[in-house]
């Protein structure tokens, strides 16, 4: 019984290593989520504080090239802003072609995730809109984070 | 106690990492807060009565984690005390060793075996994880999916099978599904647990019949913030013994995570009938992660 659940499970899952490049979605369309975040003033703020808290932290402050920081920084409002519904337009590249050659382990993509989170929380922004948020973006890690070689 | 499993934990740290040239990066705390789930009252990391296909400690992919807990359930007639230790490698295969003990107080003299007479019952602990990722895959519909292994072993085997068991060793095989709804903040699992155990192996393995029973175990959190979870849990058993009945055991409860190295599950559990009556009771669990 136990094992027939199981190879059903298995049957109805893709194969594994097949792209999987995740898309972003737009989960919001209304306003209230993206005015949850403080519109894209409050999308600004964020971002500046969560690379506070990354310059803070040792197991990911070497993967974003300073000189590139402003850069990174508006790229990043403008994909949060589009997933939110604030009527953005992302110009930076894709995912994939963003992170290659990194090395960026899933460790690292959760530490980000952490100072996010940290950066929401400072500015007030609710759980459970946090979590619509992270929910839209956490399908990344698979763009984003480096593949083990084993 | 702790002292042994500090002993263990450590023997099993320096043997897993001295493998390797780079031992640092080994250890980390690479997954997020609470997603390595509480110690299962058998060891596993899961809630606290069912496993989670989740693996324990905050180990990442290319990460190590480790955590000791012990656990109290104080229910009407019996008091149960769990402690263990576990292991997870590379959030792929998760070990475990937890002591089950179950002290009989009152009811032990009532049978004439003494006051707090205490069945002990060892459990080694083994999970894979097979596909998914519970946290991360929020585009898809599929689960994080576990097998798991649990090797019982009960030091009063002449008693247990006095009682009716067939045996004092065996093993429970599982397989969990568990999946994070992280834009409702919700967290569901399904367990299915292939068994032969009377009230977890504490009153021996098999009984009336020797078949393996299929039980339904299952557990529902909810999100209050990064740090706080609360929800219920089922666990689902066999009823194999003629001279004790046996039934599900439920528990609502709520986990607090203050860091990633301390966590605390208070529950209220219902053990459904064990020996004498019906015990409820209060769940107490203390983690610590490393």
């Amino acid at each position: 019984m136990t094992f027939i659940a199981l190879a059903l499970l298995l049957a109805a899952a893709p194969v594994p290593g097949q792209p999987g490049a995740a898309t972003t979605p737009v989960i919001a369309t209304d306003g209230k989520l993206f005015a949850e975040f403080g519109g894209r003033e409050g999308l600004v703020k964020i971002v500046d504080d969560m690379f506070v808290n990354v310059d803070a932290d040792p197991r990911i402050n070497t993967f974003f090239e300073p000189a590139k920081r402003e850069q990174t920084k508006a790229r990043l409002v403008e994909q949060f802003c589009v997933v939110l519904g604030g009527g953005c337009t992302y110009t930076g590249k894709d995912m994939k072609a963003a992170h290659k050659n990194l090395g960026i382990q899933k460790a690292d993509f959760n530490a980000l995730v952490e100072n996010l989170q940290k950066a929401m929380d400072k500015n007030g922004v609710p759980f459970s809109a946090q979590n619509k948020l992270l929910a839209a973006l956490a399908p990344q890690h698979r763009d984003v984070v480096e593949k083990p070689a084993y | 106690m702790f002292v042994r499993l500090s002993a263990a934990l450590l023997a099993m740290a320096v043997l897993a990492t001295a493998g390797s040239a780079n031992a640092q990066s080994l250890t980390g705390s690479g997954k997020l807060l609470l997603t390595g789930g509480v110690s299962q009252i058998e060891g596993a990391a899961g809630g606290g009565l069912t496993p989670w296909a989740v693996i324990g400690g905050y180990g990442s992919a290319r990460q190590i984690g480790a955590n000791v807990y012990a656990t109290d359930v104080n229910t009407t007639d019996f008091d149960i005390r769990s402690t263990g230790v576990l292991i997870g490698l590379y959030d792929r295969v998760e070990l475990s060793y937890s002591r089950q003990a179950f002290n009989t107080q009152d009811v032990g003299t009532a049978l004439g075996l003494g006051q707090n007479y205490t069945i002990n019952q060892d459990t080694l602990g083994i999970k894979v994880k097979v596909l998914g990722d519970a946290v991360l895959d929020q585009d898809r519909w599929w689960p994080q999916v576990s097998v798991g292994a649990q090797f019982k072993k009960n030091d009063k085997a002449a008693l247990v099978t006095a009682l009716g068991a067939r045996r004092g060793k065996d093993t429970d095989y599982y397989i969990s599904a568990t999946k994070l709804y992280l834009a409702r903040g919700i967290l569901l699992n399904g367990t299915l647990r292939s068994t032969r155990a009377n009230q977890y192996g504490i009153l021996g393995f098999g009984g009336m019949d020797d078949k393996r029973h299929t039980q339904f175990e299952g557990s529902a959190a909810w999100l209050i913030n990064r740090k706080l979870a609360i929800g219920a849990e089922v666990r689902t058993k066999p009823d194999n013994l003629a001279i004790a009945k046996e039934g599900a055991a439920f528990d609502v409860f709520a986990a607090y995570a203050a860091s990633k190295n301390i966590s605390l599950t208070i529950a209220y559990a219902d053990l459904g009938h064990v020996v004498t009556r019906r015990q409820t009771g209060l769940y107490a669990s203390l983690q610590v992660g490393f």
